[in-house]
């Protein structure tokens, strides 16, 4: 069941939008700042709210890169393996990461800490190779650089 | 040299206020605007002024504002401008910098965009995973408000708009104007077929403007120092600045602001400082991953609108990837050709099968399965999914690097095939 939280803020934004039915990922976007990920209980709640069906609600969920149908980690690393990223020499980069946390592209760690996920450029590629974890970009990333940043998260 | 678009913009550090904005100039032309020019003589003046659009397609802004009907043609209801910052190229980076670097650069550049089509609501949708400007331009968005240039009657005028921040859930394909307009719809990113044009019948139905970011930046210095100052700004006949990039094994990979039609020789070599030590220039991709390569006997071409088309590319975004010697060309459009297949919606045909096959084709190539009749396999497919044979250009753009490859590194290939194997893997 969706929180009176979660609730209020999709309700206070559907102002914006002649169609109700606008608002479907925005409403996913909301629920997964509050939960993480949406779950197939998440779908139906959404669902419930719009007036339409789970499959409805889950044909646009699947389509985008950033609705996450399966539970991350507390941390979300997207690593960029676009070209840019990719001459900069990204896959070293990117195999220390997957060696270090033994976790793969579209992996979480054991202890729940982070999930791997490969990315579309990240618009940042005069500082490739780049990766993104939850809302902060590094750049120029090395090996070294990898083990300090991922120091930093909890 | 004058750089309208980056004159506000200290990197690394917190973006212009609205007071510091209004210091630098801002918001003034927003105030002749609204105080004392009809809409269409704003739209007449962005035309004189040949700005093109920055988004890579180069359509002239003014031209596409005109065909929004206007007046008695109008239609009753609602009416949209679109800022497209969905910003998702490989290799492109510059609209990420006009957004962080000044927000309210693009925010009144919507206010007088929106203005000239009389449009009664504005969106910028931004790209998912940009946080930070993400944070900055709602703060604009709430400073311009605050201050009376957004809502209702603006600057004590009958105009009024609303603006909002609409977060992306994340697609590549939302960057074609149609599929962003269903995805801020709320449905899945496809494209729309064509006619009708958004213009008409856009967002919900009724008349919109999508325009890139960059596009809707130069709005407001256009018209503050009029078109003639625009157009005396370049160096061609296409008036303005552009904002150029380069990334890849260059001294100094970044972003500059100049004049529009300067060559890319001097982009590569004085502003990035020219390649890194022990490398060399092979070739280029003049403006993100669906541009076709150019290659050393190009540099002199002008980075612009009509000049790099004559070499057989495109601007595109004006953002370059350099190829360097060391770097496995097969191996490199292998990587492009990944992404499109992945980003493919999946609508069409000849795009969703079409890619796939291409990239395993490649990938059987760089890791030594190749045959010798992949090439022209290849050949075929370039034509089969050129424009006009795939609903929305994704397609188009996805072999437009893998045919110039196909010319210009031709040797590589065949030595893939005839080695049975990446001669850069074996060295």
């Amino acid at each position: 069941m969706l929180s009176d939280k979660e609730r209020e803020e999709i309700e206070a934004e559907m102002a914006r939008y002649p169609h109700k039915r606008a608002m479907v990922p925005e409403a996913l976007r909301i629920v997964q700042t509050h939960r993480g990920w949406i779950s197939d209980e998440s779908v139906r709640d959404v669902a419930e709210l719009m007036g339409m069906s789970a499959e409805e609600i889950d044909t646009i969920a699947s389509s985008y890169n950033m609705i996450f149908r399966r539970p991350v980690g507390r941390h979300v690393i997207l690593f960029c393996d676009n070209v840019s990223c990719w001459i900069m020499r990204s896959d070293a980069v990117r195999d220390h990461l997957v060696k270090r946390l033994a976790a793969g592209p579209g992996e979480t760690t054991k202890d729940g800490r982070y999930t791997v996920l490969p990315s579309a450029c990240l618009g940042d590629c005069h500082h490739a190779p780049v990766m993104m974890v939850d809302d902060e970009m590094h750049g120029n990333l090395t090996p070294e650089k990898i083990d300090r940043i991922l120091e930093r998260y909890t | 040299m004058e750089t309208p678009l980056t004159g506000n913009i200290r990197p690394d550090r917190e973006p212009p206020s609205l007071k510091e904005y209004e210091k630098s100039g801002g918001y003034r032309a927003l105030a002749r605007v609204v105080s004392g020019l009809a809409p269409a003589e704003v739209t007449a003046i962005v035309k004189d002024s040949t700005l093109m659009g920055r988004g890579g397609a180069g359509f002239p802004t003014g031209l596409k504002w005109s065909f929004v009907p206007m007046g008695v043609d109008a239609p009753p209801g609602p009416r949209y401008l679109v800022a497209n910052a969905d910003e998702m190229e490989p290799g492109t980076f510059k609209d990420r910098v006009l957004m962080e670097g000044d927000p309210h650069q693009l925010v009144e550049g919507m206010i007088i965009s929106a203005y000239a089509i009389q449009a009664t609501t504005a969106f910028i949708f931004l790209r998912a995973d940009y946080d930070l400007a993400e944070k900055r331009l709602k703060r604009a968005v709430a400073e311009a408000y605050e201050a009376g240039y957004l809502g209702k009657n603006i600057m004590r005028s009958a105009y009024s708009l609303e603006m909002y921040v609409h977060v992306s859930a994340g697609r590549y394909i939302c960057g074609e104007e149609t599929a962003l307009l269903n995805s801020l719809e709320g449905k899945r990113a496809i494209p729309r077929a064509r006619p009708p044009f958004p213009q008409v019948s856009g967002l919900f139905g009724k008349p919109t403007v999508v325009d890139n970011v960059e596009t809707l930046c130069n709005v407001p210095h256009i018209l503050a120092n009029g078109a003639e100052w625009y157009k005396s700004l370049s160096l061609t006949a296409i008036g303005g600045t552009k904002m150029y990039g380069v990334s890849g094994r260059v001294n100094r990979p970044g972003w500059w602001e100049l004049p529009m039609g300067t060559t890319v020789r001097e982009i590569v070599e004085v502003h990035a400082g020219g390649m890194r030590p022990g490398y060399a220039l092979r070739g280029l991709l003049p403006g993100g991953a669906s541009t076709d390569f150019l290659v050393e006997q190009h540099l002199d071409t002008p980075m612009d609108f009509t000049s790099i088309p004559k070499v057989g590319s495109r601007m595109g975004t004006g953002t370059m990837i350099i190829l360097d010697g060391k770097t496995c060309p097969v191996a490199f459009v292998l990587n492009l050709l990944k992404f499109f297949a992945h980003e493919s919606c999946g609508w069409c045909t000849p795009c969703r099968e079409g890619l796939p096959w291409v990239a395993r084709i490649v990938k059987a190539i760089e890791e030594g399965q190749g045959e010798a009749r992949d090439l022209s396999v290849l050949e075929e497919h370039c034509v089969a999914l050129a424009p006009g044979r795939t609903f929305c250009a994704l397609a188009p753009g996805a072999v437009e690097p893998l045919q110039s490859a196909l010319k210009y590194f031709r040797e590589d290939f065949e030595r893939h095939i005839k080695e049975r194997g990446c001669p850069w893997r074996a060295a």
